[in-house]
C-alpha cells in the first residue's frame, strides 16, 4: 500500500510510531521514478499474495530526499525493510549499528533455490563488511562503452580489444571530424566512470579497492600510471569540449547527432538514446578494453539492495521479505520491469541486446566495483570527482590535483 | 451585615494600582514576548549551538567527538575555503552594481506618460520570478552550443565558450544572472523614493539655476538617501546569501571554483557527499563573524541616524 504523503507524516511524528502489530511489514523505499516504483508495486503485491498473513505498509520517498531521510528514520522511526546501495554506501549505517546482520539469510535461506552464497556469489563481496553480510541485492546494471556502431562501420574501425586499439580508433574518428568520446561532467560523477575503468584495467580490482578504502596514496606511481593512460585520451582532445557545462543527458546529444561516437556510461543511457531515435543497429555496446595484459577483467556494476534496520519491529517478516526478494523468479520479473539485470544467477534476463551483453559480461566478471562514489567514502568521492573533472579540463594540473587528493585521503581515512 | 466579604475599597485601590504603576513597563514586554521567545529559540540558540558543534567531529549519526579547534585549523589550510571567501568578495563588489543600475532605470521610468504603470510593472517582473527559475533559464542562455548567447559569441569569435564551465568566469556568469532580479528590486525601492521627492525643493533648486547633473546630485540624490540605504542593505544581504543561484547553476563547480561560503557550508555539512557537521559549523561560524562586522556597522548607523532624527 503506497502512502507517499502518509510517509512524511509518519516520519515527522516521531512520537506517534504506529505500533506495528505482528503481520504488518513497513517498507521504506526511494523508488520514486516510474520504473522502480512499478517494480516495487509488483514485489509488494506478489509478496502479499504469497503471504496472506502479512500486510505491507509501503512508504515511498522521493529519490533525492531519501538520502537525507534515511539518516533520520533509521534512528527515530525505523521501518522493517529499507532499500539502499551496496559497497561503502552502506558502511556508515553498518558502522553506526543501524543495519541488521543478515549473514544467516546468505548462509541458509531454507528455500528451494538453495543458499545465496552460490547463486549470488559474484555479488557477495560488495555486501560484506567485517566478514558479515548486511543486506540482499536485487538489481544491478553494467557500465561500459556505448558506441555508434554505424559510424565505426562506415570508417572501418573494428571494436577495440585493447587500449592501444581504442586510442587508435579515437585518432581515426578525430581525423574524420568526429569527437571520439562524449561526456557531461557538470555533476562530476560521470568522470568517475572513466577513472574507475582506467584504474581497474591498469592496476586491477584489488588495487582499485585498496585505493577506494584509502590504503594507497593518490601519489602512488600506479595511480600515476592510470593517469598516464588517461592522458592519452585527454591530451589529444578525444573528449568533447566544454563537457563541464553539460549534464550526462545533455551530453547524449552529440552522440545522437553523430558528432561523437562513444560514451563511457551505465546501461541507463540506452533508454534515452533509443528515445532520441537511435536504433539497435546504430548503437552498440563494448566492454572497456584491456590495458595491462593479464589483469583479470573486473567490471563496474552498481547494485541496489534491501536491508533490515536493526531497530525494526517485525524482523521475522522482514527476513521473509528479503528471502523473497532474493528469489530467482522474483528477480527475473522485477528486472524486466526495471530494465536492469538480476543478481541471482538462476534468473533469466529480458530479451534485450544490451541487457544480454551486460549479463554475459558480468557473469564472467572477475569482480564487481560499485562505482567510485559508492566504493570510496562520500567525502573522498566528492574530493576525487572534483579532481577528475578538473583534470579532464586542465590535464596539466595533474600533479597538483593528485597532491590535493592525497591530502584529503590522509584526513578522511585517518 | 456583610462587611467581611466584600474587599475594602482601600484594598481594591492598592491592587489595581500595582498594575497601573507597572503597566507602562510590562506591556511592551508582553507584546514583545512572542517575538523574543521565537527569536531566542530559532535564531540565538542555534547560533551558539552551531558554534559548539564546530568544536566537534560529527557525521550526524555516530556520537560526536570533541576535537577542539581542529576544524578551524583545517579550514585555514583548505584551498576551497579561500576560493569561497574570495568569491564572496567578488559577489559583494559586483552585486553593488545593482544599486546604480536600479537608480538609473528608476529615473528613466519616473515620468508621466501613457501606460507607464504597465511598463514599470514589466521592469519589476524579474523580481517576481523565483531565483531558481532565473538560475535555470540563465544556465540555458549560457549553454555553449545551443544557448541564446551562443550566436553572439560566435560573431566575436568566441564560439563554444562555456561560461559556467570556465573557472575564471563562471562566478561572474552567476552574478550577472543574480543582478537581473536585484536591479529590479533596487529600481522599485528608488521608484517609491522618487514619489516622495518634494517638488518645492526641485523648484527652488531650479530657481537657483541648478539643472541636469547638479540638480540630480545636489537636490534629488540627497532626498533619496533612505532608499539608497535600504537598497545597499538588501543588496549586501542578497550577495551574502547567494546560495540558490549557485545551487541551481553550477553546484559550486567547475571543481569548486564558484563556491561561496554559504554553499561550501551546505556542501560539507548537508550534501550527499558531506555530513561533516563540525566542519560545516566551523564555516558557518566564520560566515557569521563576517556578517557580524556588517551587522554592527548597520546597527551603529541606524542608532546614529535615529539620534540625529533622520
Amino acid at each position: 500500500m503506497k502512502k507517499t504523503l502518509a510517509a512524511l507524516a509518519t516520519v515527522a511524528s516521531l512520537g506517534l510510531t504506529s505500533a506495528a502489530s505482528a503481520g504488518t511489514l513497513v517498507i521504506n523505499t526511494d523508488t520514486s521514478d516510474p520504473a522502480p516504483k512499478a517494480a516495487f508495486q509488483y514485489i509488494i503485491d506478489k509478496f502479499e499474495a504469497e503471504n496472506p498473513d502479512v500486510t505491507v505498509e509501503w512508504n515511498l520517498f522521493d529519490h533525492e530526499g531519501y538520502k537525507q531521510s534515511i539518516r533520520n528514520f533509521l534512528n527515530t522511526n525505523p521501518p522493517d525493510v529499507a532499500n539502499w546501495y551496496a559497497g561503502n554506501r552502506m558502511r556508515p549505517f553498518v558502522k553506526a549499528g543501524l543495519f541488521e546482520d543478515v549473514s544467516d539469510i546468505w548462509a541458509d535461506t531454507g528455500w528451494q533455490d538453495g543458499e545465496l552464497n552460490n547463486s549470488m556469489a559474484h555479488a557477495k563481496k560488495s555486501m560484506t563488511i567485517a566478514g558479515r553480510q548486511w543486506g540482499v541485492p536485487y538489481t544491478y546494471y553494467q557500465w561500459g562503452i556505448y558506441y555508434r556502431k554505424d559510424i565505426f562501420e562506415k570508417l572501418g574501425i573494428a571494436v577495440p580489444k585493447t587500449f592501444d586499439e581504442l586510442v587508435e580508433a579515437s585518432a581515426t574518428l578525430k581525423a574524420n571530424g568526429i569527437t571520439p568520446f562524449t561526456i557531461g561532467s557538470k555533476y562530476l560523477w560521470t568522470t568517475a566512470g572513466v577513472f574507475d575503468y582506467l584504474n581497474l584495467r591498469t592496476n586491477g580490482y584489488e588495487f582499485h579497492m585498496d585505493l577506494a578504502l584509502g590504503k594507497v596514496p593518490y601519489t602512488d606511481p600506479r595511480v600515476q600510471a592510470t593517469f598516464d593512460n588517461w592522458d592519452r585520451l585527454v591530451k589529444p582532445g578525444y573528449f568533447i569540449e566544454n563537457h563541464a557545462a553539460y549534464s550526462w543527458q545533455e551530453a547524449l546529444t552529440p552522440m545522437v547527432k553523430g558528432e561523437a561516437a562513444m560514451y563511457v556510461m551505465g546501461n541507463f543511457a540506452v533508454a534515452p538514446l533509443r528515445e532520441a531515435g537511435l536504433t539497435d543497429d546504430q548503437l552498440g555496446f563494448m566492454q572497456f578494453p584491456e590495458i595491462t595484459a593479464g589483469i583479470p577483467m573486473a567490471e563496474e556494476a552498481p547494485t541496489d539492495t534491501v536491508h533490515i534496520p536493526s531497530k525494526a519491529k517485525n524482523k521475522k517478516d522482514a527476513k521473509r521479505f528479503l528471502i523473497f526478494m532474493a528469489r530467482a523468479d522474483v528477480q527475473t520479473e522485477v528486472n524486466k520491469i526495471l530494465g536492469q539485470l538480476p543478481i541471482n544467477a538462476q534468473s533469466t534476463v529480458a530479451d534485450d541486446k544490451f541487457l544480454k551483453a551486460g549479463n554475459e559480461m558480468l557473469n564472467n566478471a572477475y569482480a564487481m566495483a560499485q562505482f567510485y562514489d559508492r566504493d570510496a567514502p562520500a567525502e573522498m568521492a566528492s574530493a576525487g570527482m572534483k579532481g577528475f573533472q578538473e583534470y579532464m579540463v586542465k590535464p596539466e594540473r595533474r600533479d597538483a590535483i593528485l597532491k590535493r587528493l592525497e591530502k584529503a585521503r590522509a584526513r578522511i581515512y585517518k | 451585615m456583610s462587611h467581611t466579604l466584600t474587599p475594602s475599597p482601600r484594598q481594591e485601590i492598592r491592587r489595581s494600582s500595582w498594575w497601573k504603576r507597572h503597566q507602562q513597563q510590562i506591556t511592551p514586554w508582553l507584546f514583545l514576548a512572542p517575538g523574543l521567545i521565537f527569536f531566542t529559540v530559532y535564531v540565538i540558540y542555534p547560533i551558539f549551538q552551531s558554534m559548539a558543534i564546530s568544536l566537534y567531529e560529527w557525521d550526524g549519526l555516530s556520537p560526536a567527538t570533541y576535537i577542539g579547534f581542529a576544524n578551524y585549523v583545517e579550514l585555514m589550510d583548505d584551498e576551497e575555503f579561500y576560493t569561497s571567501l574570495w568569491n564572496n568578495v567578488r559577489w559583494l563588489i559586483c552585486f553593488m552594481l545593482a544599486v546604480p543600475l536600479g537608480l538609473a532605470i528608476a529615473l528613466f521610468l519616473n515620468q508621466t506618460i501613457f501606460g507607464i504603470r504597465l511598463i514599470k510593472s514589466l521592469f519589476f517582473f524579474p523580481f517576481v520570478i523565483s531565483q531558481a527559475v532565473i538560475g535555470l533559464i540563465f544556465t540555458w542562455f549560457y549553454e555553449p552550443n545551443y544557448g541564446v548567447i551562443a550566436p553572439l559569441l560566435n560573431m566575436v569569435g568566441w564560439d563554444g565558450w562555456a561560461i559556467l564551465a570556465d573557472e575564471d568566469y563562471a562566478t561572474y556568469g552567476i552574478i550577472f544572472a543574480g543582478l537581473y532580479p536585484q536591479i529590479a528590486y533596487c529600481m522599485i525601492l528608488y521608484l517609491t523614493g522618487l514619489n516622495n521627492i518634494s517638488a518645492d525643493q526641485i523648484e527652488a533648486g531650479r530657481m537657483d539655476g541648478a539643472k541636469g547633473w547638479s540638480l540630480f546630485w545636489n537636490i534629488i540624490l540627497p532626498q533619496l538617501r533612505p532608499a539608497t540605504f535600504i537598497a545597499v542593505v538588501v543588496t549586501i544581504i542578497g550577495a551574502l546569501r547567494s546560495f540558490d543561484m549557485i545551487a541551481i547553476m553550477t553546484q559550486g563547480g567547475p571543481w569548486g571554483s564558484t563556491n561561496v561560503l554559504a554553499y561550501f557550508m551546505f556542501e560539507q555539512a548537508l550534501s550527499e557527499y558531506g555530513y561533516r557537521m563540525g566542519y560545516g559549523s566551523a564555516i558557518a561560524t566564520i560566515l557569521f563573524a563576517i556578517m557580524l562586522v556588517y551587522i554592527t556597522f548597520f546597527i551603529y548607523r541606524m542608532y546614529r541616524d535615529e539620534k540625529r532624527g533622520l
